[in-house]
């Protein structure tokens, strides 16, 4: 009886506080969502706690006398083949990638969001505009394209922001545009249309309402393959410059002492997949609870 | 139906055009000096102004993009390396061959693994069959290649020490490399086939062929199969791209020669014409593979026939 009046509430009256309270308590009854969310917590709070208890230094200044340690008391993770504290340098690296795949996130979602709307508002020759050029550029590989950017730029932060940018803004053009394609061709827009509604009613409150869980859902997701992504780029050596620390070029550097230092590799990569699954972990949950209709 | 195949060729020109100006237009942003790195950093000044003039490097951009794509069109010609002073194309070519294999072979791997488990997962739906492949996929999202790259290295070389370590020649070589980039795209294969098959199982036409009594076998592979595999012919075409990402990182990781490991070595050295060329070959081969896909879809899918053959 409970369960129904709980599952019937957010049908009735649109309110917005119950909606959010629905949406927590549908994403609290996945097991997977609230142990990614705990994770992610966790993670969170070590990269922002992290650097008040542990110098800058430890992470970047070569000391040759603990080269290749393994893990111990002082340096927990071990230290790496210039005497680097590893545990330092992962927290370190994990403050540059996170941020950094936060931030292109956001930034590919803005401006993609804003040409798949456009494409899909006006229709027409504007549409096929965006839409071939878009054709055109997806034919370069992500990578490719990435490496070329990074290249013609330079590497540091706001350059690896940009080129993220460019790889990953035409994720959100396609589905904003089909979005907006299918809900303006919904039966409640059509209503709303009918009853008198004007184009920016129904933007406001039928369409944007309706796609802003897709978008979110996506979001999340796509942070998880960002972080993937640019650990992929400083893997290659494209990343921010030396001696700063990044997971992917602390694994780069873990391939050559793979025989003697195997915990060279292990910390940053379990890095790089612990924070990956939580992410995608709090992703699915969140499309369960924002979005009942699409779980299978 | 020819007519579609026609239009989407013919788009093929545009398409290309497109991707040379965008990849030649980011690499002409800063501006370099080819003379001093062909001839060397000790020639006299004026020596590098007069050959600059020479190569044309300070002509006009529009003018120089015409001039390559023409070059590139009619002679296959981009350009001397800035490093070894050798042609580009033929400097490229050995190596480009080699991570097209790779990527294949990935493409082909990633396949092989990920849709047949879909379907089986999707059949037998909350079953072992079910879960376990897919607690491995959501597992193997998280992994980038070149953290799998580095565990098969550490399990086969260092630990088993079966397989060789890098290089290229022999098929062993070539094990480790694909199924570190072939795993990823596998488990999206695999995630991509299972809901593209449960949608299928749960269509109306379905309950009726199950309701009149088809046998349950005939009813998957007749009925469902066809309809769920049409849009992962274009998922797996698709998967391509995340493998020539792969690639580059497994020729780095495994030192194999090919396209990916030559622009990152060469970009330390700014060898424009090689990262130039790189790119632009591989963005080709990825637009022609996708046309590949378009075009077997037409054949596959009858309501895209259907469209095309009743408009005339």
């Amino acid at each position: 009886m409970e369960k129904n009046t709980a599952n019937n509430a957010p049908q009735g009256v649109y309110k917005r506080p119950s909606q959010a309270k629905e949406i927590w308590r549908r994403f609290k009854k996945s097991k997977g969502a609230v142990i990614g969310l705990i994770m992610l917590v966790a993670i969170a709070l070590v990269l922002i706690i992290g650097p008040f208890l542990i110098p800058y230094d430890l992470a970047t200044t070569n000391n040759y006398d603990f080269m290749l340690a393994k893990p111990s008391a002082e340096h927990i993770f071990g230290c790496d083949g210039f005497g680097r504290d590893i545990f330092a340098r992962v927290v370190y690296g994990g403050r540059t990638s996170i941020a950094i795949a936060v931030l292109a996130t956001i930034s590919s979602c803005v401006v993609g969001s804003m040409l798949g709307a456009v494409a899909g508002f006006f229709g027409g020759k504007v549409d096929a505009l965006i839409m071939r050029s878009l054709d055109i550029f997806m034919s370069v590989p992500d990578i490719l394209f990435t490496m070329a950017v990074v290249y013609a730029l330079g590497a540091n932060f706001v350059n690896l922001l940009v080129a993220l940018t460019l790889a990953y803004f035409t994720n959100y053009v396609r589905l904003v545009r089909s979005q907006v394609l299918t809900l303006s061709e919904s039966d409640y827009v059509e209503a709303a249309r009918a009853g008198g509604s004007g184009s920016m009613r129904i933007i406001m409150s039928h369409i944007i309402p309706n796609a802003v869980g897709v978008i979110i859902v996506n979001t999340t997701l796509n942070v998880a393959k960002i972080i993937l992504y640019e650990s992929t780029l400083s893997f290659l050596g494209l990343g921010m410059p030396p001696p700063a620390p990044e997971w992917g070029a602390m694994l780069a550097e873990a391939r050559e002492f793979l025989r003697n230092a195997p915990h060279m590799m292990i910390f940053p990569a379990s890095a790089i997949v612990l924070t990956a699954c939580s992410v995608n972990l709090v992703g699915d949950g969140l499309r369960d609870a924002l979005d009942p209709h699409l779980k299978s | 139906m020819y007519k579609y195949i026609l239009k989407r060729i013919l788009f093929l020109i545009p398409t290309i055009l497109g991707v040379t100006l965008i990849i030649y237009a980011v690499m002409n942003i800063t501006p370099g000096d080819p003379a001093a790195q062909i001839l060397g950093p000790g020639t006299p000044e004026a020596d590098r102004i007069a050959y600059n003039e020479k190569l044309g490097y300070n002509d006009p951009f529009l003018q120089k993009y015409v001039r390559y794509v023409k070059n590139m069109v009619v002679n296959q010609d981009f350009g001397i390396s800035y490093v070894t002073k050798q042609d580009v194309f033929a400097e490229i070519w050995p190596r480009y061959v080699i991570t097209l294999e790779l990527s294949f072979l990935g493409v082909f791997l990633a396949a092989l693994i990920g849709i047949p488990l879909g379907i089986k997962s999707a059949v037998n739906q909350y079953t072992l069959w079910d879960t376990i492949p897919s607690l491995l996929a959501f597992f193997m999202a998280a992994f980038p290649a070149f953290v799998l790259g580095l565990i098969l290295l550490y399990i086969f070389c260092l630990w088993l020490n079966i397989l060789p370590s890098s290089g290229v020649g022999t098929f062993a070589h070539f094990i480790m490399p694909a199924l570190a980039i072939s795993i990823p795209p596998a488990a999206q294969n695999f995630r991509f086939t299972k809901s593209s098959m449960l949608e299928s199982i749960r269509q109306d036409y379905v309950r009726t062929a199950r309701a009149k009594g088809v046998p349950e076998k005939e009813v998957i592979w007749k009925h469902v199969l066809k309809n769920a595999l049409l849009p992962v012919v274009t998922q797996v075409g698709l998967s391509l791209g995340s493998l020539i990402c792969g690639a580059v990182v497994a020729e780095k990781l495994f030192s194999v020669p090919g396209i990916g490991s030559l622009i990152v070595e060469r970009i330390t050295y700014k060898d424009e014409p090689i990262i130039i060329a790189g790119t632009i070959l591989i963005s080709i081969c990825f637009t022609l593979v996708m046309l590949l896909v378009d075009i077997i879809y037409a054949f596959i899918d009858p309501r895209i026939r259907a469209k095309y053959t009743n408009k005339r």
